[in-house]
C-alpha cells in the first residue's frame, strides 16, 4: 500500500512515485470485483456526462416556456420538462456538476481534517492523543443533520451577503459537511500511525536520522493512504446524499439553482401527474451514490486482503 | 472368523482444500489405528496434516474448502465418511472428545464454563439443567479445579490458560467418550504448565480408560505418553512403530532428525553436543515433489529416492517406514 | 453491574457538556442578532429592546452566558416559540412520541429484516442468497430516503392508492378502525426508515456473523455435538451481537438524519417536521431546543447500547 493517491491534497504532495507492485496487486483485486468494475464504468460515463454533456445538450437550463410544462419525455425534451417548461435533461447534468462538486469538496475537506487531526494523534500520543479522541467521539455522537440545519439556518445569510448567493451556499455546505465526516478519516489515520510506527522500515527510517515530518510525509502517510482512499470514496457518497437531503428539505442551493435535490423538492407537490420530473433526478441521485458506494468496496477488496472472503 | 474391528481405523485419507492458488493436499493418503484403552501419538512439523487429519475424524474442518477425496474413517467397523451431519452430531463428545489447541480461545467468552460443560452434557445425556451443572461441578473436581461448585459460574476469562485447558479436557471427557482427541493440548501454555496438563491426561486415561489419540510436534511429549507413534510428513505417514523400537531404532531419516531434535538436559551439560536442526523446509503441498517428499532435506538422498514415491512397509515386527533406505539406515 | 452503569452514567456528563458547548458556540458565533426582528419592528422602541436584552443576559460576559445558558437547557427552560408562542418544551413533548415511535418501529423492521438475512448470507458466504443480499443491502443504503419515500407515494399511494400519503394526527375513526387506520398511515414512513437503516444492518451482521463463525470457540461448539442451528444461534450470533449493538448505536445520528427527512416527506408531525417548519419560518428557540433534543436522544441511544454491551459482553461489567 505504498504510493500516491489523489485522495488527499497534503498527502499526494508528499507522497512518493508509486511502486508498481502493491499497487498493481490492488488494482489486479479491484478488478476481480466485477461489480465495482461496472460502477467505475456508470461513475465515468455520469462525470463525463455532467462534464462535457452540456456542451453537447446545448438546451437552456432555465428557459421558461409555458405552453411545454410538465411535458413527459419526448424527442425535443429526452426526460420531459418541469412546471415551468424549463427542460428536465439540461437541469439535471447542471445539477449533477454541483452535487459531484460538493461530493469531492466536502470530501477533500473531511479527508483534510482526518488527516490532520489522526496525524497530531497518532505522533503527539498521550494526552494530546486523549483529547482528539474524545473530540472524535464527541462528533461522531453529533446529530449531523439537525446542526446542518441550524448552522446553515445560522450563517448562510452573512455568508451569502460576502460572496453571492451560489459560492457562499457551496463554502457553507462543503465545510459543514467536509466538517462532520472526518472522524472515520482520524481514526484510519491515527491507528495507521501506531500500528505502523512499531515497524521495521519506519525504525530503520528513524535509525538513518530521518526527520520527524519527513518520516510522517514519506513513510507513514503513504502507507495509510489504501483505507483513507476507501473512506474517501464512501464520503463522497455521503456528502452527495447529505447536499441532495438539504436542497430537498428546501435548504440547500437557492430554489433557482437546479440541484438534484432541489429539482426532488419541486417534483414532490406534482408526483401524480408529472412522475418523470422526481424519478430522474431521484435516479440520478441514486445510480451516483450506489456506483459510488460499490467502487469503495472494491477498494476495501483490493487494500485489505485479509477482509472476510 | 472376522477380527473385531478396531476403536478408530483411518484408511488411506486424502483431504483436499481448494485455495486461490490452486488445490492442496493437506492429507494424502494416511492411515492410522488406535485400539481402546491405547494412547496413539501423532508427530510432525506444523503444517504436516496431523491436525487435519483430527479435525477430519470428527469432520470438524471447514467443507468448503476442504473435502475429504478418499478414503475410510472406520470408527468400531462403521464409516463416518458418507455419516450425514445429525450420525456425526451423535458420535461427537458422545464417543470422541476433542481437546483443542488454543485454551484461551476454545471456550465461549459470553458463557460460564459451567454452562459450557453443561450444554454437552444436556444435548447427549438429556440432563435437566441442574442436573448438568452438578455433572459439570463433578468433572471440575475430576480435573483438580479447586471451588468447583463456585468456579462453574464463571466466565472463561477469570480463569488462567493452564486452568482453562483443564476446563476444556473436563468438557470433552463429559460424556465419557471412548476416544479423546487430544490436539496439541499443551502448545500454548507455559512450560511447567505444560507438564501439569499432560500428567492430567495420562491421569484421566488411567481412571476412565479411554483411548488417546495426541497430536503433537513435541517427541519430548511423545516419550512420555505414547504406546504407537505415527510420524507424519507432508501429508504422509512417513513411520509408524511402537513408542520404544521408534526411539531405539528410527528408520525413517525424517524421525532420525526429530529425535536428534529434541533438546536433552542430561547430555547437554556434559557432551556440549550441538542441537541438531533439520535443515530446508517442508515442501509445498500444492504442487509436491515426486518420489519421496523428504528427498530434498535428506542427506541420505540418492537419485532412487525422487524417482517414485517409497511405500509405508513393514522394516520389522510393527514398525512401518516409507523409506527406500529403511534397512541400512536401521543401525 | 451497578457499578458499571454509575460509570456509564457519569461519562455521559463530558458528552451532554461537549455537546452542549458546540451548539453554544455555533450560535454564539452566528452574525446577527437573535433579536434583529424586534429591532427592526418600529413598535418596539430601543429603550425596551435593551431592558430586555439585559434581562435575557445578553450582555454578559461569554462564560456567564453560557453556563445561564446551558442551566435554562438543563431544566426544560427552552423559552418560546418565535411564531406559535406557545412554550418550545409544550411543543417538544406533543411531538416526542411521534417521533420515538417510528424511530423505534422501523428499528424493529430493520431487525427482523437484517438478522435473519444478514445471519443466513453468512453462514453461506458467497453462494447466490449472499450475493443478492448483499446487492440489494448496497442498493438500499444508496437509495436517500427522500427518493424512496416518493417512489413509494408514487406506487403506493398515486398508483395502487392503497396508504394515504399525509400522516394524520387526529384520525376520525375509533376502536379497530382507528387502530387499522394508524397501521395503514405509518407503514410508509416506516418502511423507508426501516429499509434503509435494514439495508445498512443487513452488512453488519452478516461481517459480524463472519467473523465470529471463525473463531475457535464455534469449532468446540461443533465438536460437542449439539445440532447446527443451536451453534449459530448460541455460539455465533449471542457473540456477534456484541459488535451489531455498537454498530447501531455509531448508526443513531444517521438515523436521526433519516427520520427528520421521512417525517417530512409524510408529514409525521415529529420533532423531525417540526426542525424543518421551524428553520422555514426562522424560529430560533425552537430550532435550538429540538437540535439539542435530538443530540440528547443520540447520548441516550449511546447509554442503552453501552448497557447492552456489558449485559452481552461478561468480560465488561467485570473489568
Amino acid at each position: 500500500m505504498a504510493g500516491s493517491t489523489p485522495a488527499s491534497a497534503t498527502a499526494s504532495a508528499a507522497a512518493e512515485r508509486p511502486q508498481p507492485g502493491p499497487w498493481g496487486e490492488a488494482w489486479r483485486r479491484f478488478r476481480k470485483h466485477r461489480l465495482a468494475m461496472a460502477s467505475l464504468c456508470v461513475l465515468g460515463v455520469l462525470v463525463l456526462a455532467v462534464l462535457i454533456g452540456p456542451f453537447i445538450w446545448t438546451a437552456p437550463i432555465d428557459e421558461i416556456d409555458f405552453s411545454k410544462r410538465l411535458q413527459g419525455p419526448s424527442w425535443e425534451h429526452p426526460l420531459g420538462t418541469d412546471d415551468l417548461g424549463q427542460d428536465l435533461l439540461a437541469r439535471i447534468l447542471y445539477g449533477g456538476r454541483i452535487s459531484l462538486a460538493v461530493g469531492f469538496a466536502a470530501m477533500s475537506v473531511a479527508i483534510l481534517v482526518g488527516v490532520i487531526v489522526g496525524a497530531i494523534a497518532g505522533m503527539a500520543g498521550g494526552r494530546v492523543d486523549a483529547a482528539l479522541m474524545w473530540l472524535t467521539d464527541l462528533f461522531l455522537s453529533l446529530p449531523e443533520l439537525p446542526l446542518l440545519l441550524l448552522i446553515i439556518y445560522l450563517f448562510r445569510d452573512s455568508l451569502v451577503g460576502v460572496v453571492g448567493p451560489e459560492m457562499g451556499v457551496f463554502i457553507l455546505i462543503v465545510l459543514i459537511i467536509g466538517g462532520f465526516r472526518w472522524m472515520p478519516v482520524a481514526r484510519l489515520v491515527r491507528a495507521q500511525f501506531f500500528s505502523l510506527r512499531e515497524k521495521e522500515f519506519v525504525e530503520a527510517a528513524r535509525a538513518l536520522g530521518a526527520t520527524r515530518t519527513r518520516m510522517v510525509m514519506v513513510h507513514i502517510l503513504p502507507n495509510s493512504l489504501g483505507p483513507v482512499l476507501v473512506a474517501a470514496t464512501i464520503d463522497i457518497a455521503a456528502a452527495i446524499i447529505a447536499e441532495s437531503t438539504l436542497s430537498f428539505l428546501g435548504l440547500g442551493f437557492p430554489p433557482d439553482i437546479p440541484t438534484w435535490g432541489r429539482l426532488l423538492f419541486d417534483a414532490k407537490d406534482n408526483l401524480d401527474f408529472a412522475p418523470h420530473w422526481a424519478i430522474f433526478p431521484g435516479l440520478a441521485i441514486f445510480l451516483t451514490v450506489l456506483s459510488i458506494n460499490f467502487v469503495g468496496d472494491g477498494l476495501r477488496d483490493a487494500f485489505d486482503p485479509r477482509r472476510v472472503k | 472368523m472376522t477380527p473385531a474391528p478396531r476403536l478408530l481405523e483411518i484408511e488411506n485419507l486424502q483431504v483436499h482444500f481448494s485455495t486461490d492458488d490452486g488445490m492442496v493436499r493437506a492429507v494424502d493418503g494416511v492411515s492410522i489405528g488406535v485400539d481402546a484403552g491405547e494412547t496413539v501419538c501423532v508427530v510432525g512439523e506444523s503444517g504436516c496434516g496431523k491436525t487435519v487429519t483430527a479435525m477430519t475424524v470428527l469432520k470438524l474442518i471447514a467443507m468448503p474448502p476442504g473435502r475429504i477425496a478418499g478414503g475410510r474413517i472406520l470408527w468400531q467397523g462403521r464409516d463416518l465418511v458418507p455419516l450425514p451431519p445429525e450420525g456425526m452430531r451423535a458420535i461427537r463428545s458422545k464417543e470422541i472428545g476433542y481437546i483443542f489447541q488454543e485454551p484461551m480461545t476454545s471456550l465461549n467468552p459470553v458463557y460460564t464454563v459451567g454452562e459450557q460443560i453443561a450444554e454437552t452434557l444436556r444435548h447427549h445425556e438429556g440432563l435437566s439443567r441442574r442436573a448438568a451443572l452438578e455433572r459439570a461441578a463433578e468433572m471440575l473436581r475430576l480435573v483438580h479445579i479447586p471451588n468447583p461448585h463456585k468456579r462453574i459460574h464463571d466466565y472463561p476469562h477469570q480463569f488462567s490458560g493452564g486452568m482453562r485447558q483443564r476446563v476444556v479436557i473436563a468438557m470433552a471427557l463429559a460424556c465419557n467418550p471412548k476416544l479423546v482427541i487430544a490436539d496439541e493440548p499443551t502448545t500454548a501454555l507455559d512450560v511447567t504448565i505444560q507438564a501439569q496438563i499432560l500428567d492430567l491426561l495420562n491421569e484421566m486415561k488411567e481412571r476412565l480408560g479411554m483411548a488417546v489419540l495426541l497430536i503433537t510436534h513435541a517427541m519430548g511429549v511423545v516419550a512420555e505418553t505414547a504406546q504407537r507413534v505415527v510420524v507424519m510428513y507432508a501429508g504422509k505417514v512417513v513411520e509408524e512403530a511402537p513408542v520404544r523400537s521408534l526411539f531405539a531404532a528410527p528408520r525413517h531419516p525424517y524421525t532420525q532428525g526429530l529425535i536428534r531434535s529434541i533438546p536433552r538436559l542430561d547430555l547437554a551439560a556434559t557432551e556440549h553436543k550441538r542441537l541438531e536442526a533439520i535443515p530446508g523446509t517442508v515442501p509445498s503441498l500444492l504442487n509436491p515433489p515426486p518420489g519421496c517428499r523428504f528427498a530434498a532435506r535428506c542427506r541420505h538422498a540418492t537419485p532412487e529416492c525422487t524417482a517414485a514415491e517409497p511405500p509405508l512397509r513393514e522394516v520389522a515386527p510393527g514398525h512401518k517406514a516409507a523409506c527406500i533406505h529403511a534397512e541400512s539406515l536401521a543401525a | 453491574m451497578t457499578s458499571y452503569l454509575i460509570r456509564r452514567l457519569l461519562l455521559m456528563i463530558p458528552s451532554i457538556l461537549g455537546i452542549s458547548v458546540v451548539l453554544f458556540t455555533v450560535l454564539a458565533m452566528a452574525p446577527g442578532d437573535p433579536f434583529e426582528e424586534l429591532a427592526t419592528n418600529p413598535a418596539v422602541p430601543p429603550e425596551v429592546r435593551a431592558n430586555l436584552r439585559a434581562s435575557l443576559g445578553l450582555d454578559d460576559p461569554i462564560h456567564i452566558r453560557y453556563v445561564n445558558w446551558l442551566f435554562a437547557m438543563l431544566k426544560g427552560d427552552w423559552g418560546f416559540s418565535f411564531v406559535s408562542r406557545i412554550p418550545v418544551d409544550d411543543l417538544i413533548l406533543q411531538r416526542l412520541p411521534v417521533t420515538i415511535a417510528v424511530i423505534g418501529a422501523s428499528q424493529v423492521l430493520a431487525l427482523l429484516v437484517a438478522l435473519p438475512v444478514g445471519i443466513y448470507a453468512a453462514t453461506r458466504p458467497y453462494s447466490i442468497f449472499d450475493q443478492i443480499a448483499n446487492t440489494l443491502a448496497f442498493v438500499g443504503f444508496s437509495l436517500p430516503t427522500f427518493f424512496t419515500g416518493l417512489l413509494l407515494i408514487l406506487l403506493f399511494s398515486i398508483h395502487l392508492d392503497w396508504f394515504p400519503f399525509v400522516y394524520r394526527t387526529q384520525l376520525d375513526s375509533t376502536g379497530w378502525q382507528w387502530w387499522w387506520d394508524q397501521f395503514r398511515q405509518s407503514i410508509m414512513p416506516v418502511t423507508v426508515l426501516g429499509l434503509f437503516q435494514g439495508a445498512a444492518l443487513v452488512r453488519f451482521v452478516r461481517s459480524a456473523v463472519l467473523d465470529v463463525i471463525r473463531l475457535d470457540h464455534v469449532t468446540t461448539a461443533r465438536a460437542k455435538g449439539i445440532p447446527e442451528r443451536a451453534v449459530i444461534t448460541r455460539h455465533v450470533v449471542r457473540n456477534a451481537m456484541i459488535p451489531v449493538v455498537t454498530l447501531v448505536a455509531l448508526q443513531m445520528p444517521i438515523i436521526f438524519g433519516g427520520a427528520i427527512v421521512t417525517e417530512q416527506i409524510f408529514r409525521v408531525p415529529g420533532i423531525g417536521s417540526l426542525l424543518i417548519s421551524a428553520v422555514l419560518s426562522n424560529d430560533t428557540p425552537v430550532i435550538m431546543a429540538v437540535t439539542f433534543v435530538f443530540a440528547c436522544l443520540v447520548i441516550l441511544f449511546n447509554l442503552i447500547a453501552d448497557l447492552l454491551y456489558g449485559w452481552l459482553d461478561p468480560r465488561i461489567s467485570y473489568r
